[in-house]
């Protein structure tokens, strides 16, 4: 402890000053194990997980991205939160005993924080449902409230239970962003697709992680369902891609359409409801007769 | 030299095009073979072959020539008018005053309730740069107050264009930037097609009708009016011509360098120097130049939205240097 308040407060003695309050403070917190008392997330996915997760006045501040209903589903428990913009002087001085990162962006800042002896721990960002519970656990031991992560686990996998069953073959299911981004394997809405009982298309197209996906591709795969995101109100080239008559004739045609929400941006127990909304769509009337894919192929 | 076009060389022109506008149509990701894309090209076969060719590759082959045609013919009769080799709509800020106006109706959303406002805000911002352009430099500028001028004008108006796509709230506008630097004809539509294609016909008709007049102005602007030209009237139909047909082809295809530049040299020591006969040949090999350069955009990198501006300034670039040579060579 000594050495790390010497290294981060050399050359400034308030610093070192503050450093040991802190240190004081969080004192308890590493040695007995007891769970920390103010803690601060700075990741719209650690946002939503400490908000469902942690005792009240636990958690002091949320990023600003929480309370933005295109990527976070939680905007209402967040408009209770103050709110950070994820730089490391902003959040100190609001004296976390620990402070939740995403693995990626703002990575600057919560580095600087670690350097300057605030305990900082960083989630990747999900990629499978099982990425999902082990967040929501890893949450619960991180503020002390295992049995609550271990409830919400239990509803989490009573919610995917609830999607009904599939049929075989799966119709098949393409994501298509802005851009004409697309998500294959190892992604967490190539689980959700899964789960939702659809074969995803860039998956089958031998696409990993995120890619572009060109536009004649989607045609020629004949996808039974093709899902998109929403809009911003602002238009875009990107997004108008998303309006393209191409796709426009699969929807009017063969292929049913889908829109994504906050629901898939983060792993979280929304995922469920991810999952729950687009196998809705698999009843679509669109979807009753659909043949396998009929073109030609790449 | 004879007064008869040369039917020859537009011919073959006219083949080269129509040879690349086929290619075109039968080079993309979906790998569809020459026969099945000819037969989905008129509604036969495959359901999503007759997709892919009818909304996806035609419209693209259409730009292609519409927008080379309007850049090649712009080009020539620039060069003519100014009587500068540099003159070109790229160079001159033509396409930076009409990326921007495009880029204003688009993400103000203006172009979304009213489509027309995108070839209408282009056109007044192609016709704002050339303006301006022309009075700096003057109408009888030298080569160089025009080329300064044009240079200033587009730098401008490429700034004003960052600054309107950074302070869009739509977090995807800051990265089109780089496609209204370069431009890209790529997954457009057919209703970008009906769009622009008014205010491209409608430019090339002005433009057109410029060629005796540009001829007689080969001998000087006196000569000229002794010949009854009306300059006034000819700089008039130049103004819009280019205006109207440029700024429509930017505004569905971003702004592409060179294409102004090159061809109407290469082609100029083919007709034997008259404007009148350099138009329709110019118009031809920019279509031409253009479908070429998209369909190695879709060759070299299949799946990386390489733009357009790159290929057609990796040629022209080289060019640039070669008559910046030439011309120092003949002042020495």
């Amino acid at each position: 402890m000594a050495t790390r308040v010497r290294a981060a407060g050399a050359g400034a003695i308030w610093a070192a000053a503050m450093l040991v309050a802190i240190l004081v403070a969080m004192a308890p917190a590493t040695a007995g194990e007891a769970p920390p008392r103010r803690v601060v997330s700075m990741n719209v996915c650690t946002d939503q997980l400490a908000m469902l997760l942690a005792a009240p006045g636990q958690l002091v501040s949320v990023s600003a991205l929480a309370r933005d209903p295109r990527v976070s589903a939680m905007t209402a428990e967040a408009a209770g939160l103050p709110v950070n913009h994820g730089r490391a002087e902003e959040i100190f001085v609001l004296q976390p005993d620990l402070v939740l990162a995403g693995s990626f962006g703002a990575a600057g800042g919560a580095e600087l924080l670690q350097r300057l002896g605030v305990r900082v721990e960083a989630f990747a960002p999900e990629t499978s449902l099982d990425d999902v519970r082990a967040s929501l656990q890893r949450m619960g031991a991180l503020l002390g409230r295992e049995a609550e992560a271990g409830a919400l686990v239990a509803a989490f996998d009573a919610r995917l239970a609830a999607v009904p069953r599939g049929r075989s073959p799966a119709p098949r299911a393409a994501l298509f962003a802005a851009s004409g981004y697309t998500s294959g394997a190892g992604t967490l809405p190539d689980a959700v697709v899964r789960a939702a009982g659809f074969s995803n298309v860039a998956a089958e197209a031998g696409i990993a992680g995120t890619a572009r996906m060109a536009l004649e591709k989607l045609v020629v795969a004949a996808p039974d369902l093709i899902v998109t995101d929403p809009r911003y109100a602002p238009p875009s080239l990107a997004e108008a891609l998303l309006d393209h008559p191409a796709i426009a004739a699969l929807t009017a045609t063969t292929a049913g359409a889908a829109v994504t929400d906050a629901d898939w941006v983060c792993g979280s127990p929304r995922t469920a409801d991810a999952v729950l909304d687009l196998a809705a769509h698999r009843t679509g009337a669109r979807l009753a007769g659909s043949a396998a894919p009929t073109a030609g192929g790449p | 030299m004879s007064d008869r076009p040369p039917l020859r060389l537009l011919a073959a022109l006219a083949l080269v095009t129509l040879l690349l506008f086929g290619v075109s149509l039968a080079v993309g990701p979906a790998g569809i073979g020459p026969g099945e894309s000819l037969a989905a090209l008129f509604g036969r076969g495959n359901p999503a072959a007759v997709i892919v060719l009818q909304e996806i590759r035609l419209p693209r082959a259409l730009l292609g020539v519409m927008v080379g045609a309007t850049l090649g013919l712009g080009g020539a009769v620039l060069q003519g008018y100014l009587r500068n080799p540099l003159a070109e709509p790229g160079l001159i800020g033509v396409s930076g005053g009409a990326s921007l106006g495009a880029v204003l109706a688009l993400y103000s959303g203006l172009a979304q309730g009213v489509a027309l406002a995108l070839p209408v805000l282009a056109f007044g911002g192609a016709l704002a740069a050339v303006l301006v352009v022309q009075a700096l430099a003057g109408v009888r500028g030298g080569a160089l107050t025009l080329i300064l001028a044009g240079v200033a004008m587009t730098s401008l108006c490429g700034a004003l264009t960052s600054l309107v796509l950074n302070l869009t709230p739509n977090p995807f506008a800051a990265l089109e930037i780089v496609y209204w630097m370069l431009g890209s004809i790529a997954d457009r539509s057919m209703a970008d097609v009906r769009l622009a294609l008014p205010f491209v016909l409608g430019g090339w008709a002005l433009l057109a009708g410029t060629g005796r007049g540009l001829d007689a102005l080969t001998l000087g602007e006196d000569a000229a009016a002794t010949m009854g030209v009306r300059l006034g009237r000819l700089r008039l139909r130049i103004v819009l011509g280019i205006a109207a047909s440029v700024g429509a082809a930017t505004a569905v295809a971003g702004s592409i360098g060179f294409v102004g530049l090159v061809v109407p040299h290469l082609l100029r020591p083919l007709v034997g120097g008259r404007p009148s006969r350099l138009l329709p040949a110019s118009a031809l090999g920019g279509a031409a130049m253009l479908l070429a350069a998209d369909i190695g955009v879709r060759l070299i990198a299949p799946e990386r939205d390489l733009k357009l501006g790159v290929l057609t300034a990796l040629v022209g670039a080289p060019f640039f240097f070669w008559l910046v040579l030439h011309a120092r060579r003949r002042l020495a």
